[in-house]
């Protein structure tokens, strides 16, 4: 049951707490330069989950006989075969949006969300909260990225995974399609999280007070 | 002890001038009149209403960030100039949300998130129109004749043009950019109420005229096409963007000359008065930094020599 528990939590963490790029300023790369539609986010955000996965599986069979001194090369070398065979699996299955994401599934290997899973969960954690943080860490991506994407997407096309949604005459915000557009989407939405935030703090600080006051008297 | 210099200083309570912020932005407002007037009689009574929606776009844009933000208003005529300069950079023809648009960016995105009046490190006017421009470029390009509205080419854009069209402003152009005299006047009254000085204007003028020397196209056409004059009067001088010594300010101005015609001679867009005030703009905390280090190790030098 507590392990349960567990893996709920490390799944919540990277899911809904800690995702990346939103709540943890993680992964900045691909949201900025790939985010352009809410095709390319989901699909990125997909890709990223399934090297995340894999490699959790693979540091979780390696883990206990990887030296602690080279184990940055070799967690690498096996999060490039993750990132090899997505990159493989796109290209026969989507090529359309595999030549639109080019050279930004290879740099998955770099991503920094990948190796900072790697050293602070997969291969610390138990498996099953593991494969939890894996899965919570991509999905949470994956929307954040969608979430980017819908939103650069309305304003730059006008659309939604292609289906139109703004009216005829509108026109397409051509800035929403370039780097500085992700820098101010990200920027609105990093906004609001922190001012949603901050209003949920000073509630829990206003019950926290009330209740003291109630305790005292 | 020769070299002393006689410096003046004086115990409080000072006087106040009765100047204030509010005021001086009236003023800067009075001094685009002569602009805007000409813009109209070039270009029609449709430049009135685009500014007028330019500018309301802007003052709702203030109101609502300040409402936003819990902070009170004041009454601020700095969101009125900002409308008033951003109207005076668009195309006579573009669309009424465009300068609504630019009006309400130019606003958040320029002053407002960075904390408001005097807290922007860049000019509010500019980021508008390079906003715009870079979102709208078709928008942005729609060059008319003056008089009849016919569609157009700029002197930038290979139009041909005359010395004498120039400084009239009867040539296609954004709304208030095309006359050299309208904005001469502009000029005039704005040393006239001291609320600008000469620095940052002719550094930006001697800065264009020397690289167009050096690349060896004519400088004095350089100078007066585009929104080079304006944005030497009107943007460059901004007080909270610019830096705060003489000598500072010219450079800056210079640095604004120059990066324009790197711009025009090499860059892809034909014109770029405003990409250069932003750089520049980026620039003016290092050059405030420079001034006062270079102050402080005068004023150490003064200490050694006269004790």
């Amino acid at each position: 049951m507590s392990r349960l528990r567990e893996t709920w939590n490390t799944f919540t963490e990277g899911f809904i707490r800690q995702t990346p790029p939103l709540f943890t300023a993680l992964g900045l790369c691909p949201a900025l330069a790939i985010t352009t539609s809410a095709a390319n986010g989901l699909v990125m955000g997909l890709s990223t989950t399934a090297v995340l996965v894999g490699s959790a599986v693979m540091a979780l069979a390696i883990r206990n006989v990887v030296p602690k001194q080279v184990r940055i090369p070799v967690y690498t070398v096996g999060i490039a075969t993750m990132v090899t065979v997505v990159d493989f699996l796109l290209e026969g299955l989507l090529p359309e949006i595999h030549a639109l994401l080019g050279l930004f599934i290879p740099l998955i290997i770099v991503n920094c969300i990948v190796l900072g899973r790697v050293e602070a969960a997969f291969t610390r954690m138990k498996p099953m909260p593991a494969l939890g943080d894996a899965f919570g860490y991509g999905l949470g991506f994956t929307w954040a990225l969608t979430l980017i994407g819908i939103i650069r997407e309305v304003m730059a096309a006008g659309t939604i995974f292609g289906a139109r949604v703004m009216p005829v005459g509108f026109t397409a915000w051509q800035i929403m399609r370039t780097p500085p557009g992700a820098f101010l989407t990200m920027a609105f939405l990093f906004a609001l999280i922190q001012t949603v935030r901050m209003q949920s703090a000073k509630r829990r600080d206003r019950r926290a007070a009330e209740q003291t006051q109630a305790q005292a008297a | 002890m020769s070299n002393q210099t006689t410096l003046l200083l004086s115990p409080s309570p000072h006087m106040h001038s009765g100047k204030t912020t509010q005021l001086a932005m009236w003023g800067v407002c009075a001094s685009l009149l002569p602009v805007l007037g000409t813009a109209v009689y070039l270009f029609g009574t449709y430049v009135l209403i685009l500014t007028l929606v330019t500018c309301i776009g802007a003052v709702l844009a203030e109101a609502a960030s300040l409402a936003l933000r819990k902070r009170p208003w004041t009454g601020e005529v700095s969101s009125l100039v900002t409308g008033l300069i951003l109207a005076l950079t668009l195309p006579p023809h573009a669309p009424l949300w465009v300068g609504f648009v630019g009006g309400v960016i130019a606003i958040v995105l320029g002053k407002q998130v960075y904390g408001g009046t005097g807290a922007n490190p860049f000019n509010p006017a500019a980021v508008g129109r390079v906003f715009l421009l870079v979102s709208f470029p078709a928008q942005l390009t729609m060059w008319t004749a003056p008089f009849d509205g016919v569609s157009t080419a700029t002197p930038l854009g290979g139009a041909e043009a005359s010395l004498w069209t120039l400084t009239v402003g009867t040539h296609g152009g954004s709304m208030g950019e095309t006359s050299a005299i309208a904005i001469l006047c502009g000029a005039v009254i704005l040393f006239a109420m001291r609320l600008i000085d000469w620095q940052a204007p002719v550094g930006t003028v001697l800065g264009t005229a020397l690289i167009a020397l050096l690349v060896g196209e004519d400088p004095v056409y350089h100078v007066l096409t585009g929104g080079l004059l304006f944005g030497a009067v009107y943007m460059a001088t901004d007080w909270v963007t610019s830096p705060v010594t003489k000598r500072g300010r010219f450079i800056f101005g210079l640095g604004i000359g120059v990066l324009t015609m790197v711009i025009r001679v090499w860059g892809s867009y034909p014109e770029g008065v405003s990409f250069a005030i932003l750089l520049m703009n980026a620039l003016t905390p290092l050059i405030n930094r420079a001034e006062l280090s270079l102050r402080e190790k005068r004023r150490k030098a003064y200490v050694r020599a006269t004790s």
